[in-house]
């Protein structure tokens, strides 16, 4: 794991990818922060965090598109895969080189803070809990990238993909607002609550925003991890299969 | 030691390793041969846990690939097809990191210069891959095989695509590998296997076709010892002493050459040696020798007579049959096409 782990961070930085990614994120993050905080001369960030959680599915898979889809276009995964590592570590190693390159993005809010500490009182635990917050969806969100990307073997379907798939998780709870206000007969009613409830438990939004709010909840940690865990494994199970074919 | 049993893949509905099985003991140089698409790489492939087989069993040293990929694949060095380079590494920083991945213990400097002047691309070693011709590629690739030093080496077409300086360089280290190391090499080209292994397994439409030593397999395809010498002389008086000579089972003359000679094709008896005997002749009947060849069969002989012995009989039935022609019915053949060319001339 150690081994792809540095590689993969190699290559990051070999490339174009981390230097554009980081420009872009920091850009975004820049602009974010004079307008929500700077601008209005108040000591509050929740507007650039806000802006983060919707900034996070257009550039994880940024991250996440060639992570194996490079590999299984050069054939360079035919050295990893007879390898004596295990698939688990491969993913593992691609997976939080790639968590790895998007802490370095978010890291910057406590730059932001330190420079907000100058002029007047930051609420560290805020910050704190919003940096835990976007870390635990990242680490989500970058499952799901890598998942998609070891399906195909091409880098900008695996963007696209992607990008819809977790646009979609970012929005579930609005989608739920639609399921709960359609017109259906009454007897269906039961039916669409409940699958609006489900819904909105699965919202990324809804566990992200407790915590801007400073609410820490192990179950929504638990939430994150799980996804995360889920489509790492879905991944493995990718690979795995494919060898089968 | 490898041991491959009943090994069988199945791309869908397309079987593209039917049935194989073979062992290669340790220290031993197999040639894998096959026209393209064959079937090598497949087999190769499922012999170093790429990809899985459909039936069948691969054991390396004991272990099933399968069942403890981990503790066989730590046995293997591969190169596949392709080698799998990463074009935006150094090839220093590539080996170390096959090395990290490979989780070696050997002293990493000591080990990856060794490998460098092993593969002789130690002069190359702290450019980026991208910019390496494909020969150095080839040779990198082959370093990577070559990291933790596993006991069998697997190379698949190593020299595809080489010039043939390349070439030769490639299989002189193939040749010094083979005596550290337990090594299969495929190839489609013939004096490669033929230059390197002791042993030939031929792959033909994913059944093996032959599995032997060269000398055996020439032997097996052709256990008849023929000759041509052209001589000058008159051709009737020739042909008539060639027969007196003891060892000789049949003789027969080629069309005219230059300056009057001829090329007589001579088929002898088993383990009959007449060059001292036809030396002797050519003396006494004041003749004068200006070729002398021992008709030998190449492996491209042995490779065509089985693979087109398999396509004929198997699929085109309908089509007149090309089976394998043994020198008497081709020496009868030809006879039979000169006797229809004389009677046509009579005709005339």
């Amino acid at each position: 794991m150690g081994a792809i782990f540095r590689r993969e961070m190699g290559a990051f930085f070999a490339s174009p990818i981390a230097y554009v990614y980081l420009t872009i994120y920091y850009l975004f993050a820049g602009v974010c922060f004079y307008l929500f905080t700077l601008s209005r001369g108040i000591a509050d960030m929740s507007g650039l965090f806000s802006m983060l959680f919707w900034a996070t599915f257009l550039l994880i898979p940024v991250l996440t598109m060639r992570s194996f889809s490079e590999e299984k276009m050069k054939k360079t995964e035919q050295g990893l895969l007879t390898a004596p590592v295990s698939l688990g570590s491969i993913v593992l190693g691609k997976y939080f080189a790639a968590l790895a390159m998007y802490t370095i993005g978010v890291a910057i809010v406590f730059v932001y803070a330190l420079i907000l500490s100058f002029f007047g009182a930051v609420a560290w635990g805020i910050v704190l809990a919003n940096f835990i917050a976007l870390f635990l969806l990242g680490a989500a969100f970058i499952s799901v990238g890598v998942f998609i990307s070891s399906l195909t073997e091409n880098q900008f379907i695996a963007y696209i993909i992607g990008l819809l798939l977790i646009f979609v998780m970012c929005i579930v709870q609005s989608l739920a607002g639609f399921v709960e206000n359609a017109s259906v007969p009454d007897f269906f009613q039961p039916v669409v609550g409940a699958i609006a409830a489900g819904m909105n438990a699965l919202s990324f939004y809804n566990k992200f925003y407790d915590f801007t709010c400073g609410l820490f909840d192990l179950s929504s940690v638990l939430f994150y991890v799980s996804c995360a865990a889920i489509f790492n494994f879905l991944t493995v199970r990718v690979l795995e299969t494919r060898r089968w074919r | 030691m490898i041991e491959v049993k009943n090994l069988t893949k199945y791309y869908g509905d397309h079987l593209a390793v039917d049935n194989i099985s073979f062992t290669v003991e340790d220290g031993e140089i197999l040639g894998f041969l096959g026209p393209n698409g064959a079937g090598k790489s497949t087999t190769m492939n499922m012999l170093t846990g790429y990809i899985s087989s459909s039936s069948g069993q691969v054991l390396i040293n004991g272990i099933d690939i399968l069942e403890d990929p981990i503790k066989a694949k730590a046995n293997i060095g591969y190169l596949p097809e392709l080698p799998p380079l990463y074009q935006d590494m150094t090839v220093m920083g590539y080996l170390n990191f096959v090395y990290d991945l490979k989780k070696c213990k050997l002293p990493r400097k000591a080990h990856l210069t060794e490998i460098c002047n092993l593969c002789k691309i130690s002069d190359v070693s702290g450019r980026i891959i991208r910019k390496l011709s494909k020969g150095y590629r080839q040779r990198v690739g082959m370093a990577q095989a070559l990291v933790g030093n596993p006991p069998i080496l697997i190379l698949d077409e190593p020299t595809v695509g080489l010039d043939p300086k390349q070439i030769i360089e490639i299989r002189n280290l193939v040749k010094k590998l083979g005596k550290r190391h337990t090594l299969i090499l495929s190839s489609h080209i013939l004096s490669e296997i033929q230059a390197v292994c002791d042993r030939v397994i031929i792959i033909n439409k994913g059944k093996m076709a032959a599995d032997d030593t060269l000398d055996n397999l020439t032997k097996s395809v052709s256990n008849i010892n023929r000759m041509t010498v052209r001589l000058d002389g008159k051709r009737e008086d020739v042909l008539g002493a060639i027969r007196k000579i003891p060892g000789v089972k049949s003789v027969r003359a080629d069309m005219e050459r230059s300056g009057g000679t001829f090329d007589y094709e001579i088929v002898m008896e088993d383990g009959a040696d007449i060059t001292v005997m036809l030396n002797d002749m050519c003396r006494d009947m004041g003749l004068s020798i200006y070729r002398m060849a021992n008709d030998e069969m190449t492996l491209e002989d042995i490779f065509m007579r089985i693979t087109m012995g398999e396509d004929m009989t198997k699929e085109n039935k309908s089509v007149p049959v090309i089976k394998l022609i043994t020198p008497e019915e081709q020496k009868a053949a030809k006879e039979t096409a000169q006797e229809a060319a004389e009677n046509k001339g009579g005709e005339e």
